[in-house]
């Protein structure tokens, strides 16, 4: 052991961004966790063993609700591994940690002596997601049924395949691209975790709203011509562009 | 074990109770024990149509309750020796329904009846899903126009994820009834087509029942439509939609669209 701390080389600590969940609880809060336990029944297991913040910054709640909340979010499995925005007499040993800045941050190497304050760290984190060093496999979930009105598909690893049609009055929400095999008569979100790269494909455009990368067109800002036919979208600066595919 | 059917709709109004107490008398009288529940309570319609509002002593929530046991509460149809009516109550409110007690219910009547038909109040709370948790085959009725069509299409979401059934990972078994379909104003083109309600709910057909005065006929006197006039055009469809249900394979035909030698004619000479 000993032979290790003496060793040269610095210690390599690695910086890593992860794409975690966000919670923001609204009050009150029993209705709050009604809604969620109806979006988990919905999304079946949604949340089961997935990274969840939870962001209490504008809540206004105290020390003793903050922690009947966790207790409450654990009894639904749903684990969470940081608080954002609680004020630090808020937490406690055992509560999970304070986080702060959700944001994509690069990898980052510290030498022994000039470690930088987590602070720095932030602000010097670029706007555009770092391109990772070894380019994960892109995940992927197909739906094979339709979605119907009032769910959700949820999917931000990734991209979301529908065999299917997509409700009005139903979303998708994807990290990747959205496949449609049917009408979309719903709402799409595409690279709703920052990727501007991201397209929506449907055999029938009928949308309420699509968005891609957070830019979003509602259905009376899609060109006519488009409407009922088979179009993909995808992203130019800050215009989503369309056109039919066959 | 009988089997468990679920008329549901998101939507109020649509046909629910009618096509209950239609689908019930005519299932009972193919000679099958059929028992139809009223999941309204606070709002119950289905007495009143079956005729036996004046004969209901108590209701599923005394019956949940234990105030009554289950054979007290269920009413022998008039007409027909082998079909029940299950009342709901009209005073209590739909908190009177608990889970245990609907289920101890289900479980009891499977036992007794072939058929057990449960009319699910509109909406989609408690009364609804507690009306199509023991479902084994949803009827989803629906009219022909959008508000309609999104809310059937938010009942099968739900179907698909809250009964029993699909919390054991089985596949409900789910009909559309396309009801109070006018084929004038679908001539006129003021309805959602058939193809199009089937293209967005995607899930079989189980009939089409035409707008009708023979069914406000039939609820005046008090009467399943399948049993005040059997010779109607909405009687007839449910009859068809009855023995589907039962497995028959009974082709459908969309109402108005069998045109006369005349409708041929002007046909092509149109063209
Ligand atoms: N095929 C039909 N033709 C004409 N009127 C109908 C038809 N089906 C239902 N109705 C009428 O529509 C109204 C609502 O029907 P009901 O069965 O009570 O709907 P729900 O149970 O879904 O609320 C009633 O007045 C009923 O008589
Ligand atoms: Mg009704």
């Amino acid at each position: 052991m000993t032979k290790v701390l003496t060793d040269s080389r610095s210690i390599r600590i690695k910086g890593r961004s992860f794409l975690a969940l966000v919670l923001s609880p609204d009050l009150p809060l029993d209705n709050w966790l009604e809604q969620l336990d109806d979006l988990a029944a919905r999304s079946a297991g949604f949340f089961l063993g997935r990274p969840v913040v939870l962001d209490v910054a504008d809540l206004g709640i105290d020390k003793a609700q903050l922690k009947e909340l966790i207790a409450q979010l654990a009894n639904r499995n749903v684990r969470i591994m940081g608080i954002e925005g609680a004020r630090p007499s808020m937490i406690e040993p055992g509560m999970p940690p304070a986080m702060k800045g959700g944001r994509p941050a690069a990898d980052f190497e510290v030498e022994e002596k000039q470690a930088e304050p987590a602070v720095a760290l932030r602000n010097s984190a670029p706007v555009k997601p770092p391109v990772p060093e070894v380019r994960s496999v892109t995940q992927s979930i197909v739906i094979s049924e339709p979605v119907r009105s009032g769910q959700s598909v949820m999917f931000p690893e990734g991209d979301v395949t529908v065999i299917g049609s997509v409700a009005s009055g139903s979303e998708v929400i994807a990290g990747g691209s959205v496949h449609i095999y049917g009408a979309l008569r719903g709402r799409v979100m595409a690279g709703s975790v920052g990727n501007a790269s991201a397209r929506i494909f449907c055999r029938k455009l009928e949308a309420e709203l699509v968005a891609i990368d957070g830019i979003y067109k509602m259905a009376e800002d899609m060109d006519p011509q488009l409407i009922g036919k088979a179009v993909q979208l995808w992203l130019e600066g800050d215009v989503i562009m369309a056109e039919t595919l066959f | 074990m009988g089997k468990v059917i679920v008329v549901t709709s998101g939507k109020g109004g649509v046909g629910k109770t009618t096509s209950t107490a239609a689908l019930g008398a005519a299932l009972a009288q193919r000679n099958e024990k059929v028992a139809v529940v009223d999941f309204d309570v606070g709002l119950r319609n289905l007495d009143l149509i079956m005729g036996a509002e004046r004969r209901v002593v108590y209701d599923i929530v005394n019956v949940i309750q234990g105030d009554a046991k289950l054979p007290q509460a269920l009413i022998r149809d008039k007409r027909l020796d082998n079909l029940f009516l299950l009342p709901a109550s009209q005073t209590r409110d739909k908190d009177a329904l608990t889970p245990e007690g609907v289920e101890q219910v289900m479980n009891d009547l499977k036992r007794y009846f072939d058929w057990i038909i449960c009319d699910s109040p509109a909406g989609i709370e408690r009364g609804a899903t507690l009306a199509m948790r023991h479902a084994d085959v949803a009827v989803v009725v629906t009219n022909p126009e959008v508000s309609s069509v999104r809310d059937s299409d938010r009942i099968i979401g739900m179907l698909d994820s809250k009964t029993l059934k699909a919390e054991r990972g089985e596949r409900m078994e789910k009909h559309l009834l396309l009801t109070r379909y006018d084929s004038n104003r679908a001539e006129r083109g003021d309805m959602l087509k058939v193809e199009d309600v089937l293209e967005i709910l995607s899930i079989p057909l189980l009939g089409i029942i035409p707008e009708s005065m023979d069914v406000l006929r039939a609820s005046n006197i008090g009467a399943p439509v399948t049993i005040a006039d059997a010779r109607s055009a909405p009687a007839m469809a449910y009859f068809d939609a009855a023995r589907r249900l039962a497995g028959e394979n009974v082709p459908i035909s969309i109402p108005g669209e069998k045109r006369g030698i005349f409708g041929k004619i002007f046909g092509r000479k149109a063209a």
